[in-house]
């Protein structure tokens, strides 16, 4: 028996033969694929608590841990995978760094951009020959009536989320819902998909109040909260606060006891830290032994992202545009997603069809399609705009 | 005297041979080992083994099972007749699947977060040699006539054909998504593989390492991306093959020659791991999550009986 540094220095060394001897075994690199990773860096938001740090580096390092995946199929194809990455700095110009070091030298970009950066790329004329992995966005708008033909939108939009959360509150009888929705303009926006899921599943809302209360807990949550939501009964408090400002502070304070769900309480959402069923535990321990944190949903979508690439590039053997773009969007894609169904693009907007987990802080209690809701085609279609709902032209 | 000592001696011998068909289960949550009797039908005793088993496989001698502990990081080494742990194997982090060569001393490991198969003696206990595979590897079978080991990466989606001579890959075969189980029947002229993205069986020729025939799974009623092929399994004679379907609850009858699925059987839910009886004439399957093995009889092509067994049944082996 080896003990762990012994074992280690053995790796290495049969690592090492592996690659002196690597001709018999391991196909030569014949095929470059070379991929774009476009950022900006973040402003940091005012400190809730002291709980959780601010992490500036959300997408990238999902893409890292992509491409050593993609290289390791990659030395069996003959494919090399290259990862150029472009963070532009808090007031740099994003369209400069992609006319200037991206445009003509990548087909395949994946961004971390939010909605009016990431569109107005995409309308770049360079853009036209490209596909766009958005691992950022939640826009229902950018997957109907605002939607490019050259972007793939790689996490669930609002309207997913929101009916992710309905199927679970139909499932468990929360019929009458309290709305409660923030003071900025993304909570108007996933409350208009809470609004939509409320209709489509037969859910009645029952009262809505915006917060317009500030934010300091330490001095006010106590008090606020237990006025603000003496309304009529209600079954569940459904909270649109998507930067989290001031939803901690709901649960444990309310007029009634009511549970609360939505952006905080029981969230929806394509990644969390309690996931580990369907090989996830695997993931987020190669996760978090490559980058000493838990992997994020942007990293999760960025590193889809790139597996997505990978897997048309070694399915097509291309690399170029045309057939990886057609194998993306077509029936025979099928994408390892560590969430049980196989995860694939709509053909009609381009949002990756996949699984909603829906995440207690500490416990993972349901994932969606919740059972029961079905659909002809795939029940993953009971998520969001479906084909014939689309605006997408 | 003698007459009734002989009497009792036949009818002894005659339990015996229905009685001595024994089927172990792991219970991945419950850290124990199913012990069932299957003709009977009858769970006889549940004994714990270690933290989180899964892989189970036993030794060609019958003597020995060996039990992947995943969260022990270990593989334990188990009286098939007391059940005492006897010793435990170097199978590196999280061993899961696990596969024996026909003569029982090499036990060849996936180890899904490093990348690697691990090759271990089984008579020294000692891992002898680590192969670099693609990423995420489970699936792993040795052929019967002890040719090749085939490793499956999930992620990579790819078979690797490793010579058990010189412990290295000579061929790669890309196959459908997140290939999990790979078998050889027994002639080991084909390798059946399950692809549990795709929802496909590839049937691969042996001597060209290439597809002979892609299946896709057709069940009125359930769409397509609950299944979820995982195990499978060959009888001897080449006449069938078995797919466990994962969460379609079912598992398909393949008719070995023509490649026509024949039929499903429903059996418990999230099916996963398959194994025959030693006569071949019955199908073990481990159901996931209704807590149970079902009994399926080969010779009317019925699910005959289901047996609760703990929670989380993964792994099924059959001693005689």
């Amino acid at each position: 028996m080896f003990d762990s540094q012994s074992l280690r220095i053995i790796i290495k060394l049969l690592f090492i033969i592996q690659l002196l001897t690597a001709g018999l075994v391991y196909a030569e690199a014949k095929q470059t694929v070379n991929i774009a990773y476009l950022a900006q860096e973040q402003k940091a938001p005012p400190p809730l608590s002291n709980l959780d740090p601010f992490i500036e580096n959300k997408g990238v390092l999902g893409a890292e841990l992509a491409i050593g995946d993609n290289n390791t199929t990659g030395q069996f194809t003959g494919q090399k995978f290259v990862l150029k990455k472009f963070i532009v700095p808090i007031g740099g110009n994003v369209a400069d760094v992609f006319n200037k070091d991206i445009s003509e030298k990548f087909q395949f970009v994946v961004t971390t951009l939010p909605a009016e950066q990431m569109t107005s790329i995409a309308d770049l004329p360079a853009a036209q020959q490209m596909v766009l992995f958005d691992a950022f966005t939640r826009d229902d708008a950018l997957r109907n009536e605002q939607c490019r033909k050259n972007v793939l939108h790689m996490l669930p939009s609002r309207a997913m989320r929101a009916d992710a959360l309905a199927q679970y509150m139909m499932k468990k009888r929360w019929t009458e819902w309290f709305l409660v929705i923030g003071p900025n303009p993304e909570d108007r926006l996933f409350a208009d998909a809470v609004r939509r899921a409320a209709k489509r599943f037969g859910m009645k809302i029952v009262e809505e109040k915006t917060w317009e209360h500030t934010y300091d807990a330490r001095r006010t949550a106590q008090s606020d909260v237990a006025v603000f939501t003496q309304v009529d009964d209600y079954d569940v408090l459904v909270v649109a606060d998507e930067q989290g400002v001031f939803g901690e502070y709901l649960d444990y304070r309310t007029w009634y006891p009511r549970p609360v769900i939505g952006t905080q309480g029981l969230i929806a959402t394509s990644w969390h830290r309690t996931h580990e069923q369907w090989g996830a535990v695997q993931i987020q321990n190669r996760f978090k032994e490559q980058t000493g944190r838990w992997m994020e949903e942007q990293d999760y979508a960025a590193y889809l992202a790139v597996r997505a690439i990978g897997e048309a590039t070694t399915r097509t053997k291309s690399n170029e545009l045309k057939p990886v773009r057609d194998y993306l969007l077509s029936e025979q894609f099928a994408l390892q997603g560590y969430k049980g169904n196989p995860l694939s693009f709509r053909s009609w907007n381009g949002q990756l069809r996949q699984p909603i987990l829906l995440a207690a802080p500490r416990s993972l209690v349901a994932v969606a399609p919740i059972e029961g809701f079905l659909h002809p085609k795939t029940e993953l279609d009971t998520l969001g705009y479906d084909q014939s709902e689309s605006t997408c032209k | 005297m003698k007459k009734n000592f002989l009497m009792l001696f036949l009818a002894m011998a005659s339990i015996g041979s229905v009685q001595a068909e024994t089927v172990f289960v792991t219970l991945e949550k419950d850290n124990a080992l199913a012990v069932v009797d299957p003709m009977e039908g009858k769970l006889i005793k549940t004994v714990p083994v270690g933290q989180r088993p899964r892989g189970i496989a036993i030794s060609p001698d019958n003597n020995y099972l060996y039990i992947a502990t995943s969260d022990d990081d270990t593989i334990k080494i188990v009286d098939a007749n007391t059940l005492a742990v006897l010793g435990q194997l170097p199978s590196g982090e999280d061993p899961e699947t696990f596969a024996l060569n026909p003569a029982g001393d090499r036990l060849y490991v996936s180890n899904e977060d490093d990348s690697l198969v691990t090759v271990i003696d089984t008579a020294s206990k000692k891992a002898v040699k680590q192969i670099q595979v693609g990423v995420e590897p489970e699936g792993i079978t040795v052929s019967p006539d002890n040719r090749w080991v085939v490793s499956a990466s999930e992620t990579t989606n790819m078979l690797h054909w490793i010579d058990t001579k010189s412990m290295a890959i000579t061929d790669n075969t890309l196959v459908d998504p997140r290939p999990r189980a790979v078998n050889f029947t027994a002639d080991s002229q084909q390798l059946w593989a399950t692809s549990e993205m795709a929802g496909t069986l590839t049937i691969l020729d042996a001597n060209t390492k290439q597809a002979i025939k892609t299946i896709s799974f057709e069940i009125a009623g359930v769409t397509k991306d609950k299944i979820q092929p995982v195990g499978v399994v060959i009888d001897k004679d080449r006449n069938r093959g078995y797919v466990a379907l994962g969460p379609a609850n079912r598992v398909a009858v393949v008719n070995a020659k023509t490649f026509e699925v024949e039929r499903y059987l429903l059996v418990g839910q999230r099916v996963w791991n398959l194994a025959f009886s030693p006569d071949q004439k019955r199908l073990y399957s481990t159901n996931g999550t209704s807590n149970d093995i079902s009994i399926i009889d080969l010779e009317n092509q019925k699910v005959t009986k289901s047996v609760g067994v703990g929670l989380y049944p993964w792994g099924v082996a059959v001693k005689p």
